[in-house]
């Protein structure tokens, strides 16, 4: 008997304290095994009952297996199934007594009763205990040759259940031949879609070290056998037919006739009621018509609403994974949901990281006819009770006005946002109007009046106070108090907890000396005195670099510090394009919520049956790896912030603002000088004069700069085959599997813009220099091609994709090669024959 | 798929079923997500679903303050978890009659025959109550209908329309009647969520209808139905611009049982209903209609530390319609200290108040019901802690209203004639057709 002490561990009254039942629980099942009295499987009933219910919260019952297995002699179902149940819940960690219960399963296998046969297989391939393997072969063969197909369903999987414990015994037993037969003969559906399911497994899992399974693995994908599913889709449950769906995407169509004939199967998919058999259609038409960009863009056009009605009618977290598919389409393709945008507006009883991505959505869609509507509605929701979702609406306005070339009425709105007098809407609207300055210095008019008349004082958040101090440098000679706003702010250096903020005090010190010495002088003096006392190690740097350089010479300090201002074209974009690619290969899965590719947050073997990433696994492009990428890749898919610029990260990661010079040194933390680090965080400005002075650090610290252009000498000329051929798969696959060599963005020439009103002009001029067109899409002002060349001498492909915008006359390239070394070659290349593009 | 572990916690945390189908996940998976979501704000920076720790992701959905969860190390469809998890709630909830923590607890070896058969080894097998029958041989244990909780939105029927018999969407698919007799009978509930946006001229800046025709057959024998809907029905946007006329979807989508030969060309639907309740079709329709009510609302300041909001609502459909179960919500000014109310003399079932905590104002008609054509006014007058200067109307609301209409559907969709096939004449089993509108998100702002 167990001491009475052992309730006492236990002090919730909710909760039976366990031991002392458990043993009540025994003898009572002990009395009952032998008995045979009239009513005795009610009482059984109530005592299985208790036991089970032990189970469920967690009270150790396995004692009582010996008890348990003595009671299974019983014709009650119910009593059986309980039974089953707690078998298949302590098997594993009491092997010897499971020894016990072989012997009524298998009985039980071959009751006459079909419903006990399955039962009995079931619970005897969910014994785990590797040492009775044995036992499961025969009465596994039989339930596969059964009449009955819900034992077939049961031994099939039973099968697979084999195969985890113990794989050779299930292999050598010829069992998935045996499967593979049943999957094209069997009569039930669900037998061979359980038969599906487990060959995926199994063969998925062997092929990593048998050819056959690799053969058989791809057989899968043949067209016969694909069509044999999608015939008869409707034939399946729900469920098997998202198995089924799974499985055509990976099929690769012999032609275009292949991939009509599979769309129009499957066409009434998409008006079914469950969400995961719509999805899975969609990544069927979205991965089939890939290479087809008209086909493509009509697959959006028709997949929209039933998304739309999805996102509507499930329950809130149904809606949120339909909407996070939506989002990563809308971003992809942001001109096709242009029309929708009142869909994504945020209601106001919908949890926050819903309207966190209808926001993401509204700022994506947002273009020239729909832009006042969004911006006037994302201004409701600076309002809102929510702080979080304004301050998101606030940045959400500020992006739209930095992805639009006609700020003006935006600009207008977030001054108002200034005189709402809420601390964070200050805030956040005073970031924003910093970058938008940065982008747009055109309107520092308007802006800096506004910005002028608010205190200081009432600005709290180091970044927002950061911008007001930056903007009070940059536009000292337009702000006549500058000098002693910042004067007043220096005053109270050691207020000042934030280091970042003390870094642009100084920064701001510098460039508004440089514009009204004489009331600065001061006020810098006690700056630079302050900073060189500075705690914190980069202020401590930073100020005695401006010492130094002041020293020096004052004109190569304003020269290194305030140098003429250029405008940021663009801010650089949160995620890699190769990300977001893997990304949309990984269609309706986790990794579209989370927004990563499932090889960051997955191991590998449970990236799915069929999965890409797992040939690509080592060509893929993940963060370690970084020396030979541009640094675009190297943000973190987390980094909310799309606004990365220099000084507002002090965590030296300096992602560059890349976008605003050719500037790409990869900066890591550890292995870079101080000096490099002053130049790396002193602002935007001082990132433009670093332009032109890094090669020399570069050089100097060995950091193998790739992607360096200008300087470099010439290369070489190169020579392309004319008429080189590359079908339209075989470039998404080498697409996907390359890193980007190269990027780089060119102007383009106003005659060249003029032409692109007829953008196949611009796929006939560059074939005449040997690069060739495999897709082009978009329309004004945001045209995208995909182009493809070839060496002339061997078969080494370049793979580019080409972004022209005819507003900014800007063309972005992003160059992909076989040979990496001549990727700067081609771009020249490529550039050379762009740039006569439009020329007579 | 492959799902590893499925499990229904309470809302203290206690497992009520717990399943493991691959022996994956390291024990104590209950407690982990249990801990997670507890942490979870109701209101504010809840962590987007579902919920990953250490390489599993989890699941889940909540149903009448149960946690239906489900584990997996894969990168599974996140949908198709999700709708397996409702799906299985919807299940059991045909077996046991009524679902809740007690019926749960009382039939768990039930719930068990089930899981058996839902899931094998991970892989989803059916989710058919009708299929699951001829596997489940317990009798299930019925809560009586009296303790019946309001949460199933069918429920509210049984509070407005007299004509509706109590126990008949809480009965089960498989219990007997104490009678001894099933009765024959089928329910069709047409019911639409409204979400609606007032500008604060009080023009409509955005409305959605999303609706859903459910279904719940008790006819013995499976007889095939035929539904007709409006005739002047048409689905796609293509035909919003053309006509003003007939009731026009954006889009709609079906249950897998229905047969949509006829659908074109007279607009019925037929099918053979599977035992159990599921939604014969959803539809979503951005066509104007003319919303149930309308909100006026001023707010304006009286004096330096005060001011004064008045919210009107008009119940805007026919007399013969009552509208019950309402709240009206508007958030307050920041600095908002005090507001005293004043209802309508003889006002009768309201109540109002002032949460200080979130600043917010709650005009509660629940007890009380609005007729069509009604209209119901509430001052408050409220005191400010602090001066304040600016606008006044961009501190406060938008103000946001729930309620519930029985009998009543905004978008005329109609269903005309249903239509029970079988041979004998004498063969009449009860029709219910029935309709409720409800507020999704109901906004005006000021």
């Amino acid at each position: 008997m167990p001491p009475p002490a052992a309730s006492s561990r236990y002090p919730s009254p909710s909760q039976p304290s366990g031991k002392s039942e458990v043993t009540d629980l025994k003898s009572q099942l002990r009395q009952l095994a032998g008995s045979r009295a009239p009513g005795v499987d009610d009482s059984k009933r109530d005592l299985f009952k208790k036991v089970i219910s032990y189970m469920t919260i967690g009270i150790d019952v396995s004692s009582v297996f010996g008890e348990m297995v003595m009671c299974s002699a019983t014709s009650d179902i119910v009593l059986k199934k309980m039974c089953y149940l707690y078998v298949g819940n302590y098997a594993k960690g009491n092997p010897d007594l499971s020894l016990l219960t072989i012997n009524f399963l298998q009985r039980d296998c071959k009751d006459e009763d079909p419903m006990i046969r399955g039962l009995a297989l079931r619970s005897l391939c969910s014994l785990r205990v590797p040492n009775l393997v044995e036992y499961l072969l025969g009465p596994l063969g039989s339930g596969l040759k059964d009449n009955n197909s819900y034992v077939r369903t049961i031994a099939v999987t039973g099968v697979l259940k084999l195969y985890h414990i113990s794989a050779s015994t299930c292999i050598d037993a010829e069992f998935p031949a045996t499967l593979k037969s049943l999957m094209l003969h069997d009569s039930d559906a669900q037998v061979v879609a359980n038969c599906l399911a487990a060959l995926q497994e199994i063969w998925s899992l062997e092929a990593s070290h048998s050819e056959e399974a690799c053969r058989e693995k791809e057989s899968l994908l043949s067209k016969p056998l694909i069509y044999y599913f999608l015939n008869r889709i409707k034939e399946f449950n729900e469920w098997a037919q998202c198995l089924i769906l799974e499985l055509a995407v990976k099929y690769v169509p012999s032609d275009s006739n292949d991939i009509f004939d599979i769309m129009n199967l499957l066409e009434d998919r998409l008006q079914h009621a469950n969400g995961a058999v719509v999805l899975a259609t969609v990544k069927v038409f979205l991965q089939l018509t890939l290479s087809m960009t008209d086909v493509h863009q009509q697959v959006y056009e028709r997949i929209k609403s039933p998304l739309l009605t999805l996102v509507s009618s499930g329950s809130p977290e149904q809606s949120y994974a339909i909407l996070s598919h939506l989002h990563l389409l809308v971003v992809r393709a942001p001109f096709i949901f242009a029309s929708d945008y009142k869909h994504f507006y945020c209601q106001y009883n919908e949890p926050s990281y819903v309207k966190k991505l209808k926001l993401e959505m509204l700022t994506a869609i947002a273009n020239e006819s729909n832009t006042y509507e969004i911006v006037t509605e994302l201004c409701e929701y600076a309002a809102n009770v929510d702080i979080e979702i304004a301050r998101e609406s606030i940045r959400a306005v500020g992006k739209i006005a930095l992805q639009q070339y006609d700020v003006n009425a935006i600009v207008d709105r977030l001054l108002q946002f200034l005189e709402m007098e809420k601390d964070y809407v200050t805030a956040e609207t005073l970031v924003l109007v910093k970058d938008l300055l940065r982008k747009h210095p055109q309107w520092s008019h308007d802006c800096i009046s506004v910005v002028g008349g608010i205190s200081s004082k009432n600005i709290q958040e180091p970044k927002a106070k950061a911008a007001l101090i930056w903007m009070l440098g940059e536009y000292a000679q337009d702000m006549s108090d500058a000098p002693y706003i910042l004067e007043n702010l220096i005053e109270n250096w050691e207020e000042e907890h934030s280091a970042e903020v003390r870094l642009h005090l100084l920064t701001a010190a510098m460039k508004c000396f440089f514009k009204r010495a004489p009331e600065t002088q001061k006020a810098l003096g006690i700056a630079l005195a302050a900073g060189i006392a500075d705690f914190h190690q980069d202020v401590h740097d930073r100020a005695l670099f401006y010492y130094r350089v002041l020293q020096y010479d004052v004109h190569v300090a304003e020269s290194v510090v305030s140098p003429p201002q250029q405008a940021v074209s663009a801010f650089a974009d949160t995620q890699s394009s190769e990300i977001k690619d893997r990304i949309f290969d990984e269609f309706n899965s986790l990794s579209v919520i989370y927004q990563k590719p499932s090889y960051m947050f997955t191991d590998k073997e449970h990236r799915g049956p069929f999965e890409f990433s797992e040939e690509l696994g080592s060509t893929s492009i993940t963060p370690e790896v970084s020396s030979d990428i541009v640094p675009a890749q190297q943000f973190e898919a987390n980094d909310k912030d799309l606004l990365l610029s220099t000084d507002e990260k002090d965590d030296n990661k300096g992602l560059s603002s890349n976008n605003c010079s050719a500037y790409t040194a990869p900066y890591e933390s550890s292995n870079i000088s101080s000096q490099m680090q002053e130049l790396a965080i002193s602002g935007p400005a001082a990132s433009a004069t670093t332009t032109q002075s890094s090669f020399d650090f570069d050089d100097l610290l060995g950091l193998g700069l790739s992607a360096a252009p200008a300087p470099t000498p010439s290369p070489p000329l190169l020579k392309l085959n004319p008429r080189a051929s590359l079908d339209p798969r075989a470039f998404q696959q080498k697409w996907r599997q390359l890193p980007i060599s190269l990027t780089q963005e060119y102007s383009v020439n106003p005659q060249g813009i003029a032409a692109l009103t007829v953008p196949q002009s611009l796929i006939k001029h560059m074939q005449s220099h040997s690069i060739h067109c495999i897709a082009s899409g978009g329309q004004s002002p945001n045209f995208k091609f995909f182009f493809f060349a070839q060496k002339e001498a061997e078969p080494s492909d370049y793979l580019t994709e080409c972004i022209i915008n005819s507003s900014s006359a800007k063309a972005q390239i992003k160059v992909k090669a076989d040979d990496q070394s001549t990727s700067q070659a081609f771009a020249t290349v490529f550039e050379t024959a762009l740039s006569k593009f439009g020329m007579p | 798929m492959m799902i590893s572990q499925f499990f229904v916690l309470s809302q203290r945390g206690d497992n009520i079923v717990f399943r493991d189908y691959r022996a994956e996940v390291p024990k104590g998976s209950t407690e982990t997500f249990f801990r997670k979501v507890k942490f979870w704000k109701e209101d504010g920076n809840a962590e987007a679903p579902p919920i990953f720790v250490d390489g599993v992701n989890y699941f889940h959905v909540k149903v009448v303050g149960l946690y239906f969860v489900a584990t997996t190390r894969v990168n599974v469809s996140p949908s198709l978890v999700l709708e397996l998890l409702q799906r299985i709630a919807r299940v059991i909830k045909d077996y046991l009659g009524v679902l809740n923590e007690d019926s749960f607890r009382k039939n768990f070896v039930l719930v068990y025959e089930l899981l058996d058969e839902v899931i094998d080894f991970g892989y989803v097998q059916t989710t058919s109550t009708e299929v699951l029958k001829s596997y489940v041989f317990n009798e299930p244990i019925v809560i009586a209908p009296a303790r019946l909780q309001p949460i199933d939105p069918a429920a509210i029927f049984t509070q407005g329309a007299k004509r509706m018999p109590g126990t008949a969407v809480t009965k089960s698919v498989v219990a007997n009647d104490p009678s001894g007799r099933r009765r024959e009978e089928i329910f069709v509930d047409i019911i639409e969520k409204i979400s609606v946006t007032f500008s604060s001229s009080g023009y409509i800046l955005t409305s959605e209808i999303d609706g859903t025709i459910q279904m719940k057959s008790y006819l013995s024998g499976n007889p095939e139905i035929r539904i007709a809907l409006n005739e002047d029905l048409n689905i796609g946007r293509d035909y919003r611009s053309s006509s003003g006329s007939g009731v026009i979807l954006d889009d709609c989508n079906f249950h897998e049982s229905v047969r949509l030969d006829s659908f074109d060309s007279d607009r019925t639907l037929s099918l053979v209903p599977p035992d159990g309740e599921f939604p014969v079709m959803n539809y979503r329709m951005t066509q104007e209609f003319k919303p149930p009510f309308h909100v006026n609302t001023l707010i304006e300041e009286a004096g330096r530390l005060k001011a004064e909001v008045i919210i009107k609502i008009r119940a805007e459909f026919p007399s013969d319609i009552i509208a019950n179960t309402i709240t009206v919500q508007m958030p307050l000014p920041n600095f908002t200290s005090r507001a005293s109310f004043e209802l309508e003399p003889g006002a009768a079932g309201q109540k109002t108040d002032f949460k200080e905590s979130n600043k917010m104002l709650e005009w509660s008609l629940k007890k009380a019901s609005i007729v069509g054509g009604a209209e119901h006014t509430l001052r408050a007058k409220l005191t400010f802690s602090q001066e304040f200067h600016g606008n006044i109307t961009k501190e406060a609301g938008p103000v946001s209203m729930t309620f519930t209409i029985p009998m009543y559907n905004v978008s005329k969709l109609q269903v005309k004639y249903l239509q029970i096939a079988k041979k004998s004449s004498s063969y009449n089993p009860y029709r219910w057709v029935r309709y409720m509108t409800q507020a999704n998100s109901y906004v005006a702002r000021i």
